[in-house]
């Protein structure tokens, strides 16, 4: 029972660390603003700053979609990369099939970035 | 493992799709929309390649090491789809240049979703179902929401993606259980798992995925984003969503229900006869208050779904070839519906969808009235006509399998339904006209049109023999591998 115990040791020290850590994070800036007083709020401190939108507006009007674009054609790479990396430690055990299947991958990914480049997607005016 | 040149060999017709709708993208963006009509066409091609790649030796093949199928099942379903997805891009050409919306990536995205298709029909485990059937709703999302310009477009294209994430997280998450239960997502290894060790957790992993397989034949009570969705995406697309993805959908089902879950019958029947029932019912009962056209033929659709499932609940050969058969000849039948109200055109040329501009369309556009009138008897299943035999089938089916209850409800259903289908008859032969409507402008449709009349006529019974056999052969295809 105890061995068990010993096995889950490490999940119990990571959930400590992280709610230490996130009441840190939480604590602190809270702390800061009452110390320095800037916990007194007025209009343009509470004005939009998420993606440059009013916060509080009727949600049916017309927005830029280009920061959404941009947001979205990054994680389609950055996910590409986070792909890569496993794929580059085990070429060796993968071998011929493994290059192949990923150039395959890479392929298709190229041929997504050619619309997309042509499409204007990625001009920002 | 299985050697890749072999396995590739396999899934020849699914190769084809996707390299031809990359291709067709590519040489798409290069051109711009002028070459709509180019990639309609050649999309069409690539559909007839992949389909002789569906001819060959008839038995059955596992490929990718037991992810893939290719037996006569998934053949049969395959040619159905690609069937309606050539016709559903051919028949949108007129309907997007009207529209403004002639834009290039309309059939590649058919293409990409009849990929999608094509690997739901042909999965052999849990997770290929879900790359299948995930590849062919993103396709279908983009498709509803086509007239990015038109309020009512966006609204089904989101509800269609929220509605549809949501699904497909249901079935995730069932499949996730069914996973953690068995230890297995092989179909094959599943249907022995499942017999040895029965587990209480299997059968709601079972539920979940049968509620997200749900939601995609639009059965109820997972059926409510099909009215809106039917209404609002572009009636070209609302025509491909009532024909391919439904019989893809089946497929999926049948096989996992049959194939996967073999030895839990008496669990996912209740199921299956449950949703049976309550789509005849809903389908039929709530089509009788609409006025717009599309939302009728989305009840109908719900309403068929229901018949198609009783072969299902049959749980028989009998039952599974009733299935084929049925999406064989509904699919052609509510193509053509659509292709009626993708025909109907105002004075001003804008497109006409409410019950009214029916009213008299025997005196202004006779042709058009003979089409409405075969579609509309065949859907509702008068016997002369094509769409009476696969209800006798399902029916049959039913009753073999000593389910009356079923047999009887669906029997009455089908009276109410033959209410509003005779509804639409009576307002276009006996009422007076209403305005004008416009005569057919593609010639291509007009003949597309004549020619799925002419198979839902009483002529198309010569090709019973052949569709009847090719569904026996494909269910026994299906059950004794």
């Amino acid at each position: 029972m105890s061995s068990v115990a010993a096995e889950y040791l490490p999940i119990l020290i990571f959930l400590g660390i992280a709610v230490a850590l996130s009441c840190v994070f939480v604590g602190l800036p809270v702390l800061v603003s009452n110390l320095t007083g800037t916990n007194q709020p007025y209009d343009a401190k509470l004005a939009e700053y998420e993606c440059g939108f009013p916060a509080f507006e009727d949600a049916r009007r017309q927005f830029d979609v280009r920061f959404y674009l941009v947001a979205i054609l990054f994680i389609i790479f950055d996910l590409e990369v986070a792909f890569l990396f496993p794929w580059a430690v085990s070429l060796g055990a993968t071998g011929v099939f493994g290059w192949t299947s990923m150039m395959i991958f890479l392929g298709i990914l190229t041929i997504g970035f050619i619309y997309e480049w042509k499409k204007g997607a990625l001009e920002w005016e | 493992m299985q050697p890749i040149a072999e396995s590739i060999g396999i899934a020849a017709p699914e190769l084809v799709l996707a390299t031809g709708a990359m291709v067709l993208l590519m040489l798409g963006v290069f051109r711009g929309n002028r070459s709509l009509h180019g990639l309609t066409y050649g999309g069409v091609i690539i559909y007839a390649i992949a389909g002789f790649a569906l001819l060959g030796d008839a038995q059955s093949e596992l490929a990718f090491d037991g992810l893939y199928i290719a037996d006569d099942f998934s053949a049969y379903l395959k040619v159905l789809i690609f069937a309606a997805a050539a016709i559903c891009s051919i028949i949108a050409l007129p309907y997007l240049v009207r529209a403004r919306s002639d834009k290039f990536e309309y059939p590649v995205l058919i293409m990409l979703g009849a990929l999608g298709m094509s690997m739901m029909v042909s999965a052999n485990d849990l997770l290929s179902l879900y790359i299948g059937l995930e590849l062919q709703s993103l396709a279908a999302y983009v498709l509803a929401a086509f007239h990015r310009n038109e309020a009512s477009s966006s609204e089904a294209g989101l509800k269609y993606f929220v509605l549809g994430a949501l699904a497909s997280g249901i079935l995730l998450y069932g499949v996730s259980l069914v996973y953690g239960f068995t230890g297995t997502t092989d179909f094959r290894l599943l249907q022995v798992a499942v017999t040895e060790t029965p587990a209480v957790g299997t059968v709601i992993g079972l539920v979940f995925i049968l509620a997200g397989l749900a939601f995609k034949v639009s059965a109820v009570p997972f059926h409510m984003w099909t009215p809106d969705v039917y209404q609002g995406a572009p009636t070209p697309v609302a025509a491909f969503f009532a024909s391919a993805p439904k019989a893809a959908a089946m497929g999926l089902l049948v096989r996992v229900c049959m194939d996967a879950f073999g030895g839990m019958m008496s669990e996912w029947q209740q199921i299956i006869a449950f949703m049976a029932i309550a789509s005849m019912v809903l389908g039929a009962v709530g089509a009788i208050g609409q006025r717009s056209i599309k939302r009728l033929l989305a009840y109908s659709s719900i309403n068929n779904i229901g018949f198609a499932l009783i072969g299902l609940a049959a749980a028989s050969e009998l039952g599974i070839s009733g299935v084929l058969f049925y999406m064989a000849i509904y699919l052609p039948m509510t193509i053509g519906a659509f292709l009626v109200v993708l025909s109907l055109r105002g004075a001003d040329g804008r497109p006409l969808d409410t019950m009214n501009s029916l009213k008299g369309l025997s005196k202004t556009r006779p042709g058009l009235a003979i089409a409405l009138l075969i579609f509309m008897f065949s859907l509702a299943g008068i016997p002369p006509l094509f769409g009476f035999w696969p209800k006798f089938a399902v029916f049959n089916a039913a009753i073999d399998a000593e389910m009356y209850v079923l047999a009887v409800i669906g029997v009455v259903t089908s009276v109410v339904g033959a209410f509003y289908y005779l509804r639409i008859i009576k307002l276009a032969y006996f009422d007076e006209p209403e305005g004008t409507v416009l005569p057919q402008e593609s010639r291509v449709n007009g003949a597309l049109l004549a020619g799925i009349a002419v198979f839902c006529s009483p002529l198309g019974l010569f090709l019973m023999g052949p569709i009847t056999v090719a569904a026996a052969r494909a269910a026994r295809a299906m059950l004794t591998f």
